[in-house]
């Protein structure tokens, strides 16, 4: 009894302002809401039809491919970079805590100074990313405003931000593995790259299988990065599932809150179904 | 490793370090850039002859944002405490029937998507009358903080010895005195990780800002920072220097609570 007593609040709360949210989402598609319903009530229930007018929005593909791109792209360099440093981390040397400890401020600046950095390195004339390109030879790339580099540009900024998620996982996930290990593999004569390969890799498979799939839970729900930079564009460049969804509810005069919540609502499954491999795998291995 | 080898891998730390920030560099030499050199091609690499008025320009405009974020920063502290630190007592020592899907519900919670979160509460606020409102925008923004303060708190009051509780149920100390005079003075290191995170959630969120507090009169330092960026897109030194202070949180704790850092960076990883 007692031991409830202390979860109540946090029970109510979770009922109050995480179920209670999402039932309201998941109400507000199958609904034609407008800002007039919202306030008088009387919103007629419309089924899937939201679902469907999102589905046929000409958006609709486009948005889920770059959702894709945004999300295996950015993980793929997160986690090579990432697993890279953790390795050239994982032998201590001099000043290698502080150093460590640095590499996480990506990860801690709030996410609209991380974007408006970005977005002024990234500009066309007076960037200095452009300017270190002219150095070299390169012609100016229009990062933020050329369609076909928009994507390009805010994938750049998520991967800066997602590197210490997967260097302080696979960092542990190193210091995991038992000097021993090393030292038989050593005395069979492997040499570094052959230990890594044959050793450490397979290894650290657990911890990989779980940082892999956390990060697509959450670069799948990016929002920020994407809208601070770009809002999605232009001309929908680099719209995601995420920025379609903010775009419908609140991007514009008439907002479409329906379609916009029918976008969350298929985000929200995708996330879901991730995470719970997520919980599976986490599971499976706690049970070996 | 010999003493050459490791001298040279702190060099090529160092190598590595100065890449990965250089972002950050990157925003407080434009911080302190002159309005006539912002734009010049190629750029200064150092910020000389620097400028201030970036800075004045923060203090005049940014000071009412800042002061909102505080308050709302603190809102959300006191708020997740209240909440997280009984129920990680709860579910770590008295460990109750459900507890283990209540903890499997927070993990879940940590995943939701903040725009549908973000959605859900504009109805729900709309309704209530709450939208643009402090209070408002403490209770979304706890939301961020809740599910880790919970399972921070439980990961670290389980490592309580049971000879400390055992003494105070002796001494014919009730949970609730167990749980105030025993348990929260010795877990003052959760209780600070946990505030310190909240802290800077509530202080770095964005996205409920935006949608439920967009149209308030007090606005948060990111929305300060985001109508920067909208209105004048010529006062670069400026919008850096606002970006500079905005990270002041991040810098604080990094510097004081470094070896916390990495339990809030794989807050979603942490096992039961």
């Amino acid at each position: 009894m007692a031991a409830w007593a202390f979860l109540a609040p946090v029970t109510i709360y979770l009922v109050v302002f995480y179920a209670y949210p999402l039932y309201r989402s998941l109400d507000l598609s199958l609904r034609n809401y407008t800002v007039r319903s919202f306030v008088y009530g009387h919103a007629p229930f419309s089924g899937f039809k939201n679902y469907s007018v999102d589905l046929h929005d000409p958006t609709f593909t486009p948005a889920l491919l770059h959702t894709l791109i945004f999300t295996v792209v950015s993980i793929a360099f997160q986690f090579v970079i990432g697993l890279a440093l953790a390795v050239f981390f994982v032998h201590h040397f001099r000043l290698s805590a502080t150093l460590r400890a640095l590499f996480l401020v990506p990860w801690l600046l709030p996410l609209i100074v991380s974007a408006s950095t970005w977005s002024w390195m990234l500009n066309s004339e007076a960037g200095v990313v452009n300017s270190v390109l002219h150095s070299v030879g390169i012609a100016p790339v229009n990062w933020l405003t050329a369609p076909k580099w928009a994507l390009v540009s805010v994938i750049i900024a998520n991967i800066w931000i997602g590197i210490p998620f997967n260097l302080v996982l696979m960092y542990s996930g190193l210091q995991a593995i038992s000097p021993d290990i090393y030292e038989a593999a050593s005395l069979d004569g492997a040499n570094g790259w052959q230990r890594f390969w044959r050793v450490t890799f397979p290894l650290l498979r657990p911890v990989t299988a779980v940082t892999l799939l956390l990060g697509l839970v959450y670069t799948l729900k990016v929002f920020d990065i994407i809208w601070i930079m770009t809002r999605g564009g232009p001309a929908g460049a680099s719209t995601t599932f995420a920025t379609w969804s903010y775009q419908l509810s609140f991007g514009n005069l008439l907002p479409a809150f329906g379609p916009g919540a029918a976008v969350a609502n298929m985000l929200i499954v995708m996330t879901l179904i991730f995470g719970f491999v997520y919980f599976r795998i986490q599971r499976k291995q706690r049970e070996s | 490793m010999t003493e050459k080898k490791s001298w040279f891998k702190t060099g090529v730390g160092l190598l590595l370090t100065g890449l990965m920030l250089f972002p950050v560099y990157w925003m407080v030499n434009v911080s302190f850039t002159r309005d006539q050199d912002i734009r010049k091609s190629p750029p200064d690499w150092f910020p000389v002859p620097g400028t201030l008025a970036g800075y004045r320009a923060v203090l005049h405009q940014q000071g009412p944002y800042i002061a909102t974020s505080v308050v709302v920063g603190f809102g959300t502290v006191a708020l997740t405490l209240l909440l997280a630190a009984p129920a990680g007592y709860s579910l770590a020592r008295l460990r109750p029937r459900g507890g283990s899907l209540l903890s499997f519900v927070l993990l879940i919670a940590q995943m939701i998507p903040g725009i549908i979160m973000a959605m859900g509460f504009y109805a729900i606020f709309l309704n209530l009358k709450v939208i643009n409102t402090l209070p408002g925008l403490i209770v979304a923004d706890s939301t961020l903080a809740v599910p880790f303060g919970v399972l921070i708190f439980t990961a670290f009051m389980s490592g309580i010895p049971e000879e400390l509780l055992q003494a105070a149920r002796i001494d014919g100390a009730g949970h609730l005195r167990s749980f105030w005079s025993v348990v929260l003075p010795v877990s003052r290191n959760s209780i600070v990780t946990v505030s310190l995170f909240a802290f800077l959630w509530a202080w770095s969120d964005f996205i409920f800002a935006n949608t439920l507090d967009g149209g308030g009169k007090h606005l948060p330092i990111t929305l300060g920072i985001y109508h920067y960026i909208g209105n004048n897109n010529q006062q670069w030194s400026a919008i850096m220097a606002t970006a500079v202070v905005a990270s002041i949180p991040a810098t604080v704790l990094l510097v004081i609570a470094q070896r916390y850092v990495a339990a809030g960076v794989t807050a979603g990883a942490v096992k039961d």
